[in-house]
């Protein structure tokens, strides 16, 4: 580490925020008990972790070329992580999978069950 | 019984702590950093094998792809070439069209309605 420049060390901190989400989403994937809790850590934090990332790239990097494909890079994954997770725990609810012993409520079953 | 897994999985993460960043000196620092990911995958793959039901599986896999495109940006980095950035972004429509049909077969559709 030898004479970095002032973006250069805030484009690392970003990285470095970025890699911290990015393991405690990991962890909570591995350590949570259920599919809901699981989805729920992981998209979250990974999501966060990955466009913390590519700010931290553009921050490192200015405005260069890898600096703009790292920004629109970062907007897509803002913009289709959540669709990916919504669809996925949606489809996990309908196709009957049993929430975990700890849940207190669950307020999707009882809706499903008012509308018919 | 629970206490030795927790015990376990520190001295595990610790373990990888030391040896990336102690034990070896000569790696330039943004290898060490892609390291780091490399090993969240594998925590990652744990639950792919282990996951009792098919979301779970569908999540990791989901995440994975989230992972290597972190991967791309920290290798456009360390090797100085912007292409890396286009095979994350490529990465990422792929995942996302991959979860998504999953989660509708998943529900019990097919892919035309």
């Amino acid at each position: 580490m030898h004479s970095l420049a002032v973006n250069q060390i805030i484009g690392y901190v970003f990285i470095g925020i970025g890699l911290l989400f990015d393991f405690f989403g990991v962890l909570g994937l591995v350590r949570l008990p259920d599919v809901y809790n699981r989805l729920q850590a992981a998209t979250k934090c990974v999501t966060f972790g990955s466009a913390g990332i590519l700010i931290g790239v553009l921050i490192y990097s200015g405005f260069t070329a890898m600096g703009f494909k790292a920004l629109i890079c970062a907007i897509f994954i803002l913009l289709t992580s959540p669709v990916s997770a919504h669809a996925i725990a949606r489809a996990a609810h309908r196709s009957g999978i049993k929430l975990t012993d700890k849940t207190i409520i669950d307020l999707y079953q009882k809706d499903k069950e008012l509308r018919k | 019984m629970k206490v030795i897994r927790w015990f376990i999985g520190l001295i595990i993460i610790f373990a990888f702590l030391i040896i990336n960043f102690v034990v070896f000196t000569e790696i330039p620092f943004n290898y060490k950093l892609i390291n780091i990911l490399l090993f969240c995958s594998v925590f990652i793959l744990i639950r792919v094998v282990k996951g009792p039901t098919v979301a779970d599986r569908i999540v990791a896999i989901d995440i994975l792809g989230t992972l290597i495109i972190g991967v791309c940006a920290l290798l456009a980095i360390a090797l100085d070439r912007s292409f890396y950035i286009d095979i994350g972004m490529a990465w990422g429509l792929q995942s996302f069209i991959g979860a998504l049909a999953l989660a509708k077969f998943l529900e019990g559709r097919s892919l035309d309605a």
